[in-house]
């Protein structure tokens, strides 16, 4: 197979009311970012691939709002609806499939002009659950109360994950929600639903992401130092709760090894040097780690309280401050791809660590965790 | 901000999309909800291949990915696999739902999949995982999940 | 290397008004379990899935994720695509390039629509801008209607010519089972039909169904072993041009002329009246099968009622357009894309039965959808350089 690389990469600020700014306005930055960090003009960009969601933006064929700024109106041009790493992923294809060299994608949302917990109490089966409900929030409890209980994990415990990340954003300027707090703040915020207290939960956010893809007859042509792909893969598990285990992540699993066997990669706990990974809720970043396979099932949380995954640590997961810190849904995870290329070239600021030769970015699709994307990034080609 | 959006105080165009559903509900959920309503009574589909349990019930076994053949009884009896617990009065909770609301994921005996419902009867600080509960049907039925009023322990 | 692409194997409902004995998950199994069996194959053969549909006319947040019991997406990779009207065809394209990369073997994709779940001019009409266009415009009608009166007044067309397009459609509709409108219609029916919108009558244009289509792509490694005629993609194009509604240029589809370049030029089509044997065209109304053509490269500006007239475009014709019926048959929306590219693969294999054109050696498919985009794709019988 031929090889592809991350040549540049654009993000606005996340904030939780961007009230300056409309869809194509962020857009409009991110790409804007992306070029320039590329070295490169719209010219020399084949095509484009928008990541959006009709029910987040609350317009149907979303894409529409976002096709010009994206460069899209000469341009070959497609949409993803789901994660960003989704939309990233069809856009990888389409540079090996031999049709493109150059693909631009871009994955936007604003949270601050819909009620999430209506959108999405729709993604719930409309015929034998809706009326239930249920949204994104008192799921993903549900998920944490099947871990705890599994695993002997404590609230507590977790919530040392939101006192790490929020720390962490103390560093990155683009983040939301930088915060110096303890343990205790956690466990005094708001009892949303039990088990998860109001900084347990990743917040409301607006935000957009640029990420040009190349292939390797280009990646070395313009300005920036190509992140080379090594590995990618999703999977995605049952939809209804009760014929999961929602204690674990199958879909996870099997996309990570898929990613990993692809990259070569054989002892990903050697291997990989950092994480950016999917934790819109505390305990994801436990749970999600350890179905990856970079931490034993029920151990992350001893990991996290060695210090084992902060900043300076073994393998820092989140430099970025992650979800917790800024959560625009759908660009979420086009985020997460961004900050590991930025680490992997060593241009992460005041948040880089150390050691960055392979890095690896994470998006979801679904409730609790129903569908997995995994990115491996490496400097090296 | 370049020069001539200065004092521009950006403005908010409130709106609302309501496009009315009707979702057929289709020949196997009819049939449980039918069930439901006029016999109180929990059906689920089998697979004729892999032999499971489906709960909700369904058309095709996901893994076999053929058409279920049979139809067996469940208990309206089963085991809490999980639960949650709103303490804030999320915009999804039904109106005539006030927190705390409880959901449990429900392993029903006889069936191999859990079902998503509503816990009740109970102090939500006592809901563990494994607990043993027994379906309430609802009063007034028309045809719909919420012909199951909630779940309660069984004493 | 980059793969070569092929279609193996095509499945469709029998799409109808509405559709109360499934749900959506059923309905899309149907599809699915009708292109395993074509291509003789099973679930187990599918390396990955791509799904697409529009979210506000079920009310279904995350479908790829909902749909999985149905499309057999458990375990499996799963990803949505979703760009309004032009969906079916762009997943098409999305499959193309998926098996394309190396990366996926056999991949199955599905566009499907259950539009009896809600109101379709409701949930169109927030298709456009909140602020500006969705204030004044009302569901996809008033859009078509101004391209048709603007054809009228550059060209000197009439109502009767867009008419006969659509007796055109409704009659070969009569060979195709799975079509939802299947009756014969005259001249004068069209036009003593209800006038929608000036100069559309209801007759002239597309239904709302319910329906889903599945279409099973393979790369060149095993495309052959898979299928006797595989139907080879030899090239994709996709421009969405526009994003106000008044940006266009009223008369013409600058999209449809995009993307015909692009393609015809990747394979070599110099003459596309001559080279290619057949189009399924997404043509959402009757004069779209007159102004779209011109705009393919098929006949030159203004020249199209008096070729369709000639009966070039009817079965048995120079270059018979929707043998299937088209759009104007049947339009579940978010498959109806789809339909057109498995309809193109169909005719390709052999496989279209009483709907066949003889000797099918280049066919073309399109989608159209969004603000007046075209998207398509190049069908062949001979294996792309
Ligand atoms: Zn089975």
């Amino acid at each position: 197979m031929d090889r592809t690389a991350i040549i540049g990469v654009g993000m606005t600020t996340i904030e939780a009311e961007k009230r300056r700014e409309t869809f194509a306005d962020m857009t409009w930055e991110a790409v804007n970012k992306a070029l320039s960090d590329a070295g490169m003009t719209i010219a020399d960009i084949d095509n484009v691939v928008t990541t959006s969601s009709d029910f987040w933006d609350g317009r149907t064929i979303s894409l529409m709002a976002v096709g010009d700024v994206s460069g899209a109106a000469e341009k070959n041009v497609s949409c993803v609806e789901g994660d960003g790493t989704y939309g990233a992923f069809y856009a990888n294809a389409r540079a090996l499939s031999g049709s493109y060299k150059t693909t631009l994608v871009t994955g936007h949302s604003k949270g601050s002009q819909c009620v999430s917990s209506l959108i999405t109490n729709a993604a719930f089966d409309p015929i034998y659950e809706r009326v239930l409900g249920m949204d994104m929030i008192t799921a993903s409890a549900m998920q944490a109360n099947a871990y705890m209980n599994r695993t002997g994990v404590k609230p507590e415990d977790a919530a040392l994950v939101s006192v790490k990340n929020h720390g962490n954003a103390l560093k990155n300027p683009m983040a939301q929600l930088p915060m110096n707090i303890t343990v205790d703040d956690v466990m005094a915020s708001e009892m949303i639903a039990d088990p998860l207290r109001k900084l347990d939960c990743s917040p409301v956010s607006d935000g957009c992401c640029a990420v040009i893809i190349a292939h390797e007859s280009v990646a070395t042509k313009f300005k920036q130092k190509p992140i080379w792909i090594r590995g990618l893969a999703f999977c995605t598990d049952s939809f209804f709760f009760g014929d999961r285990d929602l204690a674990r992540s199958k879909a996870l699993t099997e996309a990570a090894k898929k990613a990993y066997a692809m990259a070569g990669i054989k002892d990903p706990r050697k291997e990989i040097d950092l994480v950016e990974l999917y934790d819109a809720f505390s305990y994801q970043e436990l749970l999600w780690l350890e179905e990856m396979g970079l931490a034993d099932y029920g151990k992350a949380a001893a990991r996290l309280k060695a210090g084992e995954f902060n900043l300076d640590g073994a393998l820092p997961v989140n430099p970025s401050g992650g979800l917790l810190s800024g959560h625009p849904v759908i660009a979420a995870g086009l985020y997460r791809i961004a900050e590991i290329v930025l680490q992997l070239r060593g241009d992460a600021g005041a948040h880089q660590v150390k050691k960055a030769k392979t890095g690896l970015a994470h998006g979801v699709n679904g409730l609790c965790g129903q569908s997995h994307c995994v990115w491996i990034l490496d400097k090296e080609k | 901000m370049s020069e001539i959006f200065k004092g521009i105080e950006p403005m908010v165009h409130n709106s609302k999309i309501s496009v009315p559903y009707s979702w057929w509900a289709g020949d196997t959920a009819s049939k449980f909800f039918i069930s439901l309503r006029d016999a109180r009574k929990i059906i689920a589909p089998r697979c004729g291949k892999c032999g499971k349990v489906f709960m909700p019930p369904r058309k095709v076994c996901p893994t076999c990915f053929t058409e279920n053949t049979d139809w067996v009884d469940v208990s309206d009896e089963g085991t809490v696999v999980s639960y949650s617990v709103s303490r804030r009065q999320l915009e999804a909770i039904p109106g005539d739902k006030k927190v705390p609301v409880i959901w449990g994921l429900i392993k029903l005996d006889g069936a191999d999949t859990a079902l998503l419902h509503y816990l009740d009867e109970v102090d939500p600080g006592s809901v563990t995982i494994g607990m043993r509960v027994k379906a309430v049907f609802a009063e007034s039925r028309t045809g719909g999940i919420r012909d199951i009023s909630h779940f309660k322990p069984v004493k | 290397m980059a793969k070569r692409v092929a279609i193996v194997g095509t499945g469709q409902t029998f799409h109808k008004s509405h559709r109360p004995d499934v749900n959506g998950q059923e309905l899309i199994n149907e599809a699915v379990q009708r292109a395993l069996a074509d291509a003789d194959l099973t679930m187990k053969d599918i390396d990955a899935i791509l799904i697409g549909n529009m979210d506000h006319f079920e009310g279904i947040n995350y479908v790829d994720c909902w749909s999985v019991d149905g499309c057999g997406g458990v375990m499996k990779p799963v990803i949505k695509i979703t760009t309004g009207g032009t969906t079916g065809a762009s997943l098409a394209i999305g499959g193309y390039h998926m098996v394309g990369s190396g990366m996926f073997e056999k991949v199955l994709i599905i566009g499907w629509e259950k539009n009896s779940e809600s109101d379709t001019t409701g949930a169109i009409t927030t298709a456009f801008d909140p602020i500006w266009d969705r204030q004044v415009f009302a569901g996809a009608i008033s859009g078509l209607a101004a391209e048709a009166q603007a054809y009228m007044a550059r060209f000197g067309a009439s109502d009767r010519d867009g008419a006969r397009v659509s007796v055109r459609d409704r009659k070969h509709a009569m060979n195709n089972p799975h079509a939802q409108l299947r009756k014969e219609v005259s001249l004068e029916d069209v036009l003593a039909s209800p006038m929608l919108a000036d100069p559309i009558h209801l007759l002239d244009v597309c239904p709302r169904s319910d329906g889903a289509c599945a279409v099973i792509m393979a790369s060149e490694d095993s495309a052959e072993k898979i299928c006797p005629v595989p139907d080879w993609i030899w090239g994709t194009s996709a421009h969405n041009t526009y994003s106000y509604l008044g940006d266009g240029d009223w008369g013409r589809l600058t999209s449809m002329e995009q993307c015909a370049k692009e393609v015809f030029k990747k394979a070599g089509i110099k003459e596309p009246r001559k080279e290619l044997d057949v189009i399924e065209m997404y043509q959402p109304y009757s004069f779209a099968g007159l102004i779209w053509i011109e705009d393919m490269g098929i006949v030159g500006h203004g020249e199209a009622p008096q070729f369709v007239w000639d009966g070039n475009t009817d079965m048995g014709g120079e270059l018979p357009v929707n043998p299937s019926g088209g759009v104007i048959a049947c339009n579940p929306i978010g498959a109806t894309g789809l339909i057109r590219c498995a309809e193109a693969a169909m005719q390709v294999m052999g496989k279209a039965e009483g709907r066949q054109v003889p000797d099918v050696k280049f066919a073309v498919s399109t989608g159209f959808g969004g603000c007046m985009w075209t998207n398509m794709l190049l069908h062949g019988k001979r294996k792309p350089n």
